[in-house]
């Protein structure tokens, strides 16, 4: 088992820079995703830690050790792809003794470990069958078997689950996140999806255009979100350009809305839309009409338009109301939950 | 088809399918006809073609493995289309990784290099090669022209781009993560080779294989100037019968020949997809 640092890390394509500047501690037995949308740069962070991408600069280390000139083959990885990546041609069993047949195991051992592998992954007594005899997500399992056997330094995902259909993605998830506990293998896994980022990460990195946006725990990353990018890409936000000022955020049209811990200089209020309670005409609260409600079973989806001009996105608990567009209300925005953030990231 | 669903159709559809079905089976005739006739000549009785027949007889059959010039073309055929399709793959396997992988400069220059015997005329490779050798033979010393290692090195330039493009094409059909995960599991890009992408791509090979031998096989004008008495290939051989007699003996010959290829093309296809693998 080890750590992996990565240090500085960055790849630069004659017209392109897909990765830049990248520093990372994965903790030994952490369990990291890199997340962020296509073309960010995460595909190209993992495959520089798996080798198959030559740094421009930076270094990556596994345990002490600087791999970063080292190929593929001696890095001690266990790698998941996308599209399974079996080898068509051998047995479920023969894919998984793979990398133990690579290092001169002996046959017993083999046997024994494949076997002990295949069980972990609820595959027993599927070993002589061809990989496409399988069904997807059978097959996603032969491959997280055929990784984990070789007891790898660290344990890389490429979007693992994004082949599988929703019901199978969240139980093959819980499974992969088991297994890693259950393992304590350091791991790496690079997706698009921030719920299934947020469900198995014990840290996320936030990444876009190539740098890294913000690291930190799937609370930390969905509570206080360092810039715009991060706010919206990690779950739904409303924005209020404005300034602070002592005890709250004055929007640009004169709004002025609670808001007590607002870094000085803060150009934007965050506010997610389950910080937001609706409450009768005439309470307390910012006076709005509804614009759109649209009710998801567990609760509502309702876009307001608040006096002073401003829309609102809220999500409300469902209870027995029905909300109605045109229906007048107030607003009450709970201000522990504004974050102020500085510029247009 | 029921009377009713043909008349429920406009004319002009009924004309269209009705042309389509004649032209395949025009097409279809044009290819098989001399086949057929060619199969059917081998077993008439007749030394001269009479239609209909007298009788039938596989005394051609006979005849044609008596004749040792026919027997001797066969084997040489056979044992020159065998190693210039063996060296044949020995040489585009490698040469094909380098193509579909490698980013290089003058790499397009290289496969163009490598399918250019397909757009010299055989008898012009088969000529150039001969003068070669004659150079050569004068130059050394050695008895190069008219030896069989000739022959399999100019066969060699009719089954080189069969294989580079066949292999080729096959090479860029592989799923690289598939390699990735072997590269990952601690395989070298050699052991990588060999134990993944190959089995992946063989029915490419056997491909690549079956038509080098098949194009080799049948040459004619690359042979022509390079074979010499005691090493005259099958097709040279039935030439040199035709100029001083024609009779059902050749067209037995042609049935093996047939029979062969159309043997080896079967096999393939039973053990690969061949219209997806060319």
């Amino acid at each position: 088992m080890a750590g992996v640092r990565i240090d500085g890390l960055a790849k630069r394509y004659e017209a392109v820079t897909a990765v830049e500047g990248v520093s990372l501690d994965v903790r030994d037995g952490e369990f990291l995703v890199l997340l962020g949308p296509s073309g960010c740069g995460k595909t190209t962070t993992l495959r520089m830690v798996a080798g198959f991408v030559a740094p421009s600069a930076g270094r990556v280390e596994i345990g002490a050790r600087d791999v970063t000139h080292e190929p593929p083959y001696r890095r001690n990885i266990g790698l998941v792809f996308q599209n399974y990546a079996l080898f068509p041609h051998l047995s479920v069993e023969e894919n998984v003794a793979f990398g133990l047949r690579r290092r001169g195991v002996p046959e017993a051992a083999i046997r024994t470990r494949v076997a002990a592998a295949l069980a972990r992954v609820k595959l027993d007594g599927f070993g002589a069958r061809l990989p496409r005899a399988l069904s997807g997500g059978q097959q996603q399992r032969v491959a997280i078997a055929r990784a984990i056997v070789i007891e790898p330094d660290v344990l890389l995902l490429d979007e693992p689950l994004s082949n599988l259909d929703a019901q199978l993605r969240h139980d093959v998830r819980a499974e992969l996140r088991l297994l890693q506990t259950e393992l304590g293998i350091t791991t790496i896994m690079v997706t698009h999806d921030q719920d299934e980022a947020m469900s198995v990460g014990d840290r996320l990195v936030v990444m876009a255009r190539g740098r890294v946006q913000q690291v930190g725990t799937p609370a930390d990353i969905y509570r206080r979100p360092r810039n715009r990018f991060v706010a919206s890409f990690i779950g739904r936000a409303n924005f209020f350009a404005g300034r602070a000022e002592a005890g709250g955020f004055v929007t640009a049209s004169g709004l002025r809305l609670p808001a007590p811990d607002l870094p000085p200089g803060a150009d934007t209020l965050m506010i997610r839309p389950e910080a937001v309670t609706l409450v009768a005409q005439g309470a307390e609260g910012l006076p709005a009409t509804i614009e759109t409600a649209t009710y998801l079973g567990a609760g509502w989806e309702v876009d307001l338009r608040l006096s002073t001009g401003e829309r609102l996105s809220v999500v409300t608990p469902a209870g027995d109301r029905a909300w109605q567009p045109g229906q007048a209300l107030a607003a009450r925005i709970d201000p522990a939950l504004g974050v102020g953030l500085h510029g247009d990231v | 088809m029921t009377r009713e669903t043909i008349r429920g159709r406009r004319p002009g559809e009924v004309l269209g399918r009705l042309a389509l079905h004649a032209a395949t089976t025009v097409t279809l005739a044009y290819i098989v006809l001399p086949l057929v006739l060619v199969v059917w000549l081998s077993f008439m009785a007749d030394e001269i073609m009479t239609v209909p027949p007298e009788g039938y007889s596989l005394r051609w059959y006979a005849v044609a493995w008596g004749q040792a010039q026919l027997r001797d073309g066969f084997l040489t055929s056979l044992w020159v289309a065998l190693a210039a399709t063996a060296l044949g793959l020995l040489i585009t396997v490698p040469a094909s990784f380098a193509l579909a992988r490698a980013r290089f400069i003058g790499r397009e220059a290289l496969l163009q290099l490598l399918m250019s015997p397909l757009i010299v005329p055989g008898i012009v490779i088969g000529a150039s090669i001969y003068v070669f050798l004659v150079q050569a033979e004068i130059a050394t010393g050695l008895p190069l022209s008219g030896s069989s290692w000739g022959l399999v090195v100019a066969h060699l330039l009719l089954t080189v781009p069969w294989c580079v493009r066949l292999v080729t094409a096959n090479l860029v059909g592989v799923n690289r993560s598939v390699e990735e995960a072997a590269l990952s599991l601690g395989a070298s890009p050699l052991v990588t080779a060999l134990t993944v992408t190959l089995p992946m791509i063989w029915p490419g090979l056997v491909a690549a294989a079956v038509f080098g031998f098949v194009v080799s096989f049948g040459n004619i004008e690359v042979s022509l100037f390079l074979v010499a008495p005691g090493q005259i290939t099958l097709p040279i051989a039935i030439l040199q019968y035709l100029q001083w007699k024609i009779d059902p003996t050749i067209a037995a010959v042609s049935v093996v020949q047939i029979a062969l290829i159309g043997l080896a093309l079967v096999a393939t296809s039973r053990i690969t997809n061949l219209g997806k693998v060319v």
